[in-house]
This record gives C-alpha cells, sequence and structure tokens, in this order.
C-alpha cells in the first residue's frame, strides 16, 4: 500500500537532511508506470473491441441457447435494433449498411493486443506485489458491514476521502478482482468457444457452454457486464475527482503538498 | 528501495525498458521471417489489421493442423434446413441447371501433374463419404446438416498435386465469387466437394450441385457453385492478390475464427 512506502521514503528524505515538509519532495506514484501503461492500451483496445462488437452484433441482433440457431429458429432474446442485414426479420423498414469486414479484422487485432497486455500485467502483477498488495482485500475488510457502508457511500455519491485516494477499499478491491480474474478471462474464453477452427483443437471450450449459440449469448452477456463495469467506473472516476485522478493514471502522481494527505496516511 | 533515488531507478527503468523494446522489435522481424517460411502469414498481411490477420492465422495454423471439426449426432441436424440468401443464378447456370447439371463440370488445373474436368457423375464414382457440421456465418447464425461428398484430397491425389503447390485456389460459376485454402485445409479429411445434403442431393439454394465445404472456417469459405479449382505456390497471381475475393471486399482471408 502507499502508506508502507511513503513513511520510509519521508525518513530517508530527513535522514539527508532535507526537511521532511517540502512540498517538492517526489511522492510515490499512485499507480506504476506499467499499470499506467497497460491500463490505457487496454481502454483503447475496450474502445475497439467494443465499437466492432457492436457492429458485428447488429449484422444478426438474435440470441439464441445451445449448438445452432438462425432465422428459422426460436430465439433466446432479441434486441431491438435494426439489422444490417435484409434477411434478418427486425420489424424495421431499413437496413443498416454491412460493415462486419474491418470490424472483424479490428475484433481481432484488439484481441490479440488486449491478450498479450493482459499477460504482461498478469505477470508483473503477481511478481511486483501488486495483487497481494493493492487488489487483494485485507482479511479485517471482509465484512458485510464494511462493504454494504462503501456502497451506502456510493449510492449516496459521497466523494471519497482523501485517505481513500491512495489505497483502494474492500469494494474496488474485489470489484477490480472480478474484472481481471473472472470477466476478462471469461470473454477470452467465449470468445474462442465461437471459432470454428479453435473448437476443432479444443472441442471442450464450446461443449461445457452448451453449445457455439450459448457460447455466443454469454460472449454478449460478459461484454455488457464489461460495459456496466465501464459506465460505473468512470462514473466513480468522476465523483471522486476527474482530473486528479485521471492525472494519477497518466503520471502516476497525485496532486501534492497536501497535509491532510499525509496525517491520514499515518 | 530506498537506497536508490527516484531518478536513478526511472533511468533503469529507462534502460531495461529500451532494451526490452529493441529486442521485442528484433525479435518480431525473427518471427516474421520464420512465420513466412512455414507458411503461416496469410495473404491479406498487409495494412493496418495485417498483425491481427497473420495473428490469428498462424495461431490457429499451429494449433489445428490436423484437428477435426466437431461433428454432431443425426438428431441434432437443422430442421427445417437453414439457406442462406444467394443473388439470383445467372443465364449461364440457368441453362446447366434446366438440362439437370449433366454438363456442370469441375475443372482442376494448375499446379498437377494431370489437369483434369470432373463431371459430376465422375465425382460421385468416388467412394461417398458424409459429415454433420455446423455451418457459421459471420453475421452470427449457424446451422447443422449433413453434407455427402468427397474429400477434395481424394480429387488432388488423383491429379497428381506439385509438391510445391501451397494453396488451392477456387471459383463459383457466379461472377467475382472465388477463394483459396492452404495445403492444410485442402488436404484436410473433412474438406469436401459436397454435391448431396442431408440425404438428398444438394439444393442450389445451398450451393448445389457442388459446393465446397471447409468446416473449419466460416460459412464464407464454403464456396458455391463450384466449377474451376486449381493449385497455386502464389496467391499474388489472383485478383488483386490478397487470396480470395473476400479481403476484396473488406473480410479476412482465413476465416477460422
Amino acid at each position: 500500500m502507499a502508506d508502507s512506502t511513503y513513511i520510509p521514503r519521508a525518513a530517508s528524505a530527513v535522514s539527508r537532511g532535507l526537511p521532511a515538509a517540502i512540498p517538492t519532495v517526489t511522492p510515490p506514484a499512485r499507480h506504476s508506470a506499467l499499470v499506467r501503461i497497460t491500463h490505457w492500451i487496454t481502454t483503447v483496445c475496450f474502445f475497439c473491441l467494443l465499437v466492432s462488437g457492436v457492429e458485428i452484433v447488429i449484422s444478426h441482433p438474435r440470441f439464441y441457447w445451445g449448438e445452432t440457431g438462425n432465422d428459422l429458429t426460436p430465439t433466446l432474446f432479441k434486441l431491438p435494433i435494426p439489422a444490417s442485414r435484409d434477411l434478418v426479420p427486425t420489424g424495421y423498414r431499413y437496413v443498416l449498411p454491412d460493415e462486419n469486414g474491418w470490424s472483424r479484422y479490428l475484433h481481432f487485432q484488439s484481441a490479440w493486443v488486449v491478450i498479450f497486455i493482459g499477460m504482461l500485467y498478469v505477470v508483473r502483477g503477481l511478481f511486483s506485489g501488486h495483487f497481494r498488495k493493492d487488489l487483494f482485500p485485507d482479511g479485517a475488510d471482509l465484512s458485510w458491514r464494511t462493504v454494504g457502508k462503501i456502497i451506502g457511500s456510493h449510492l449516496r455519491l459521497q466523494r471519497p476521502s482523501e485517505a481513500e485516494s491512495s489505497s483502494y477499499n474492500v469494494v474496488q478491491r474485489l470489484t477490480y478482482l472480478f474484472v481481471i480474474f473472472v470477466l476478462f478471462p471469461f470473454v477470452i474464453w467465449t470468445g474462442l468457444a465461437m471459432s470454428p477452427a479453435f473448437v476443432s483443437a479444443v472441442p471442450a471450450a464450446v461443449n461445457v457452454l452448451g453449445g457455439q449459440q450459448s457460447a455466443r449469448t454469454l460472449h454478449f452477456g460478459v461484454s455488457l457486464a464489461l460495459v456496466i463495469f465501464l459506465l460505473v467506473h468512470v462514473g466513480m472516476v468522476w465523483l471522486a475527482g476527474f482530473r486528479s485522478r485521471m492525472r494519477a493514471m497518466i503520471t502516476g502522481r497525485m496532486i501534492t503538498g497536501r497535509a491532510s494527505t499525509r496525517t491520514d496516511l499515518i | 528501495m530506498s537506497e536508490l533515488s527516484p531518478r536513478k531507478l526511472s533511468r533503469r527503468k529507462l534502460i531495461t525498458t529500451g532494451l526490452a523494446a529493441a529486442a521485442g522489435v528484433g525479435g518480431l522481424a525473427v518471427a516474421a521471417r520464420i512465420a513466412d517460411k512455414y507458411g503461416l502469414v496469410p495473404p491479406d498481411h498487409g495494412g493496418f489489421y495485417g498483425l491481427g490477420a497473420t495473428m490469428t492465422y498462424a495461431a490457429q495454423r499451429l494449433l489445428t493442423r490436423h484437428s477435426l471439426a466437431r461433428e454432431f449426432p443425426r438428431s441434432m441436424i437443422s430442421k427445417p434446413p437453414f439457406a442462406n440468401e444467394v443473388a439470383p443464378p445467372s443465364d449461364a447456370f440457368k441453362r446447366l441447371q434446366a438440362g439437370g447439371f449433366a454438363d456442370w463440370r469441375l475443372t482442376v488445373t494448375g499446379m498437377v501433374a494431370r489437369p483434369a474436368s470432373f463431371s459430376l457423375d465422375q465425382l460421385k464414382s468416388y467412394t461417398t463419404q458424409s459429415q454433420i457440421t455446423m455451418v457459421q456465418c459471420e453475421e452470427g447464425w449457424s446451422y447443422i446438416a449433413e453434407w455427402i461428398g468427397v474429400p477434395l484430397f481424394r480429387v488432388l491425389q488423383a491429379v497428381e498435386v506439385h509438391p510445391d503447390a501451397r494453396y488451392a485456389v477456387y471459383f463459383s460459376m457466379e461472377p467475382d465469387w472465388w477463394d483459396s485454402i492452404d495445403m492444410a485445409d485442402a488436404l484436410h479429411p473433412q474438406t469436401f466437394l459436397t454435391y448431396g445434403m442431408n440425404g438428398d442431393i444438394l439444393p442450389v439454394a445451398s450451393g448445389g450441385p457442388l459446393r465446397l465445404r471447409v468446416p473449419r472456417q466460416i460459412g464464407y469459405k464454403s464456396v458455391k457453385y463450384l466449377t474451376h479449382l486449381t493449385l497455386t505456390d502464389d496467391l499474388k497471381k489472383f485478383g488483386k492478390g490478397l487470396g480470395s475475393a473476400s479481403p476484396e471486399s473488406g473480410y479476412s482471408w482465413y476465416a477460422g475464427i
């Protein structure tokens, strides 16, 4: 956590004979360079995957369960939008332009980039202690009371305290862990389960999901969960102070020189 | 940690990052040469999406060279069968259709010892095989059908493919409809010259009288109304050199995903 690295550095500043309180002392980075770089590359990839994914969905906005599904079979649900192919019965009189070519190219290219970036992040996170220090929740915080309190303050749209600026609370930790270790692997898995070549080599990848159309429906569902996470995430950044949080994720630094931050930390 | 000043730390980081980046770029260049040597680079590798297209093709080719597409029990055949819409047939097609496709020919040329022209009856004289596999459209829909025909490799054995051939390029009777596959797919036991479906002849709506089935790739690789197939070591000679009509209209050449 930030406080454990901050205090020895302040102490070493004193030992070198520098006044401890001057605001020019470089504070510890809120986010490491690797976290910042992987965060923003993932952001770009996520945006590309989202736009291209929406484009692919509108060519057939019908969802099924099981192995197969087409215009002649019943749906699990359908999206109330026009399609980009006139074959699909949508109830709308117009057909959107077909943009699947570049959408599929972009979707898979972004997926490759995000897989490599994700592996880099996870491997580095394991070795650097990022997961242990910044994301795994403290045992003492793992109570419904604490979680309820945090969610309650979020729902009342309260600004987080200065103390919360330098470390994640238990709800944040659990959410990020869920996104990193559950949603991202599952969206990759359900995506690969739709690939006829991939499942020829690994048939279990699609069979355990209940079929190729089930995989497609689940892929849509997980993507929706990731979009909801994105909206809440950006909403919370806005609430906590858009400029300072963006600054922290771009430069790594929090806004310095606030005495209250330090006392809260200690 | 506390012994190092932030400045020293960042310089060390900068150097290691720079070295890692240089190694990465060098590694990529070597990887590209090896990939090309082992046929892991698709013909549409140029341009902005070339990296992703190459990664997908190379990874799947390494993983799936011999793997078999999933086959399903007869009870899972989609009823009623689904047929994607096609453009109205050309006059030439209609003339052959009026004659019961008796004059339909599949010509096989290029890097083969004995170029040949097969009638449907000649193709049917090979041992008939069938597979119950899924057709998946890039749009998202799918269906399962029984596909009846002869594996392409039987015909390729008959014409004796030159060992240097790298791709099979195949053409529909309908204009601007052609595609190609590498030899791993061309010689794959489930790549079929299909003339029957669900225990009957292959309906025109489903690609009859002759359709190439490539079940490990998305539906658009399974070209309908097949009349010509040629073996080559260089896809640059065909169309815009991107391997098939698909990349010319923005779709990837390799469609295993």
